[in-house]
């Protein structure tokens, strides 16, 4: 669908310009003319309140660095004592920022699972899925990097815990995780080096994030969209032009997730936090439980669930990396799930196992649910969680698809279109 | 920090469940305060009747670093006026700056000490964390410019720690020497002696001065030193949302027309 451009310069300066540097064509063909699949769903707008959401995170978070003091010593009180009370809408700025992450991940989960309902990674798409893996990735540490920031109890208690997973190295060759831990943190302990450095890494971060999503929108225009019923475009007539048709439809559905995101910002700031991140960090004083952020709840489950440390942490990061894979552990010729009627119903227990993960990584350690009579340790439920994560991917992806009998897929999307009358999402 | 409550109080259920933990902290009382809600605001009255408290009582012991005398008389705060704040700022003594000679000790030794500004914030009880220590028997008495946002259960926690100390240790618990029982507290022993009796402040406003009324108005005025910034932030959402809810329909309206004849 990377086309013949068809921009027309309206006047001699943008034909002067065209000549030189041809960017109002660029857009031109990538945001206005660019043919996308008539069929995209609400699912589908997420894409766009994500690129939203980057952009907010970026402007409001340069007017907070304005403020912030990135030293152990004045860091708290630069945000709860300058930045919360004495910055003109400093509270506003900052609220938008921190629940500004949790809506970004929030938006990230769906895009994700969208694309892996409707398989969105197969060819010709790899690419793009992996260029998404990256900024997944790249999101989960610049988040972990902005929580460090304020400098409070989790904020410091979470940085010693994360980076501390490097010393499990030492149980392969001794030492050399403990020197990878002391080089992160700039000293023995987690302390202003290392908060010095967390920042400079927070402010530098998502304008790497902004290159990928560069990278991620180029390789999309080159195939296309993928679409709900997951087959490929075949003539014009299953396409419209991407403006006005979902410059619109983005507009609304980002117009409702901008209201969530008000309704937490102005009426439940803290829903997402963590009370002892209210009180200063102090060496001297472990919490009594230490919890990530939501979004790395599931992670933190299944890095839990192992008891030897290394292996552990293999797990975690397997269950990263595995996400890179996607696109050849499928093995089925359909790519979505509406037309695979045993990939779905795994689908969905996929998801819920996410969930799963995410409530067992909220609770402390060893937690355990009572249920008809019987203690059921949830450090169980995370290792029958992870274990089903991991035979989802490297197990049941590659089996099903050989397997499976697939639904009839339909003739084109316009025909599909026209058969199911006004029904367009 | 709202919505944690429910949770943290089915989490206690089910830890109940297990046996009779009696160091495990009860469930706070909830009580509904007038800054809950989307139309929450700070009660004036209650505001400044809790500056006293805090002022008589609580800072004694417990310092009030965030907090300056100007946010005294900032709107949404306890609604003085700038003379009064002025008077109040005026009443403390901070530590001065050197004079024209460097010191900053009398001849005998004794620290310079200057009348409070509009610019102050309030002044620590204590010169350092060790002082603090030595002055109450090892334990800290935490800063309380954020005690709210701090603690799971926010107000109702701190109200139900100040009204706690009524309750008597059950048969067989085992209180340490030099600490107070008190079952909203996690270990159930706290170092914090009963801070507040009936009559421990005679309010300026003639309302009566039972234990309970002082912790609900020092409570609420921990709440605005906590989120000084709350009645702002509820009556910009509501104009943020409604604009957005309008938007949204606007945008609704247009999306419905431009997809008409596409299927």
């Amino acid at each position: 669908m990377a086309g013949q451009s068809t921009y027309v310069p309206g006047s001699g300066l943008s034909r002067w310009f065209d000549k030189r540097l041809p960017i109002m064509r660029l857009m031109h063909d990538t945001m206005t003319t660019f043919p996308t699949p008539r069929n995209l769903n609400i699912w589908y707008t997420f894409g766009g309140i994500l690129t939203f959401c980057l952009a907010v995170q970026i402007v409001t978070g340069v007017v907070l660095a304005m403020h912030y003091v990135p030293n152990a010593d004045l860091a708290f009180n630069s945000v709860e004592g300058r930045i919360m009370r004495e910055v003109n809408y400093g509270w506003l700025i900052r609220y938008i920022h921190s629940n500004g992450a949790s809506m970004f991940f929030f938006a990230v989960y769906i895009h994700m699972f969208r694309g892996l309902y409707y398989g969105s990674y197969k060819a010709p798409r790899e690419i793009i899925w992996i260029l998404g893996v990256l900024i997944y990735l790249l999101m989960m540490g610049t988040a972990f990097f902005g929580y460090v920031l304020p400098w409070g109890q989790m904020s410091f208690w979470g940085a010693t815990v994360i980076t501390s997973l490097f010393s499990a190295i030492d149980q392969v060759i001794p030492n050399l995780g403990t020197a990878i831990t002391t080089w992160l943190w700039g000293g023995f302990a987690v302390d202003d080096a290392t908060l010095n450095r967390f920042f400079s890494l927070h402010y530098l971060l998502p304008f790497a994030i902004a290159a990928v999503v560069g990278l991620h929108i180029w390789a999309l225009h080159v195939p296309g969209n993928n679409n709900p019923l997951g087959i490929d475009v075949k003539g014009p007539q299953d396409t419209v032009p991407f403006h006005p048709y979902y410059t619109v439809k983005d507009a609304f559905y980002l117009s409702l997730f901008v209201i969530l995101f008000a309704v937490f910002v102005f009426y439940a700031p803290d829903f997402f936090g963590n009370p002892d991140n209210s009180t200063p960090a102090n060496p001297l004083v472990t919490p009594p439980d230490i919890v990530p952020e939501w979004y790395l709840l599931p992670f933190y489950a299944m890095l839990r669930s192992v008891p030897q440390k290394l292996i552990g942490v293999l797990v975690l990061v397997g269950a990263l990396v595995s996400l890179v894979f996607i696109p050849w552990l499928d093995t089925s010729k359909v790519r979505s799930c509406r037309f695979r009627p045993l990939m779905k119903q795994l689908f969905w227990v996929f998801a819920l196992d996410c969930v799963m993960l995410g409530y067992v990584g909220s609770q402390s350690a060893d937690a355990a649910l009572h249920l008809a009579g019987i203690d059921m340790p949830l450090v169980w439920l995370a290792r029958v969680g992870t274990l089903y994560y991991y035979a989802f991917f490297w197990l049941l992806m590659p089996l099903i698809g050989k397997i499976e009998k697939s639904k009839a897929l339909p003739e084109s999307i316009a025909k599909s279109v026209l058969g199911a009358r006004g029904e367009h999402s | 920090m709202r919505i944690a409550l429910p949770l943290a109080f089915a989490v206690s259920l089910c830890a109940a469940a297990y046996g009779e933990d009696t160091s495990a902290a009860l469930p706070p009382k909830t009580s509904s305060w007038s800054f809950n809600g989307v139309t929450g605001t700070y009660d004036r009255g209650a505001l400044q009747r809790g500056f006293q408290v805090y002022k008589e009582v609580c800072s004694a012991c417990h310092s009030l670093n965030l907090v300056s005398f100007n946010d005294l008389s900032a709107p949404g705060g306890p609604g003085f006026s700038a003379a009064q704040a002025k008077a109040i700022a005026a009443g403390y003594k901070i530590p001065a700056e050197p004079n024209d000679k460097g010191e900053t000790m009398d001849p005998n030794g004794t620290r310079l000490t200057r009348a409070g500004i509009l610019a102050d914030h309030f002044p620590p009880p204590f010169p350092n964390e060790q002082a603090a220590r030595a002055s109450n028997g090892g334990a800290l008495p935490p800063d309380l410019s954020l005690i709210e946002k701090a603690r799971a259960g926010g107000p109702d926690y701190v109200y139900s720690i100040l009204t706690g100390f009524a309750h008597k240790p059950p048969k067989g618990f085992k209180l340490m020497s030099g600490k107070y029982y008190n079952p909203y507290f996690p270990g159930r022993n706290i170092s914090m002696p009963p801070p507040l009796t009936d009559g421990s402040v005679s309010f300026a406003d003639g309302t009566p001065n039972k234990v309970a009324q002082e912790a609900h108005d020092v409570v609420t005025f921990l709440a605005w030193a906590s989120e000084p910034k709350l009645e702002e932030r509820h009556r910009t959402g509501f104009a943020v949302i409604a604009f957005l809810l309008l938007f949204s329909g606007l945008l609704f309206l247009a999306y419905r027309k431009i997809w008409k004849d596409q299927h």
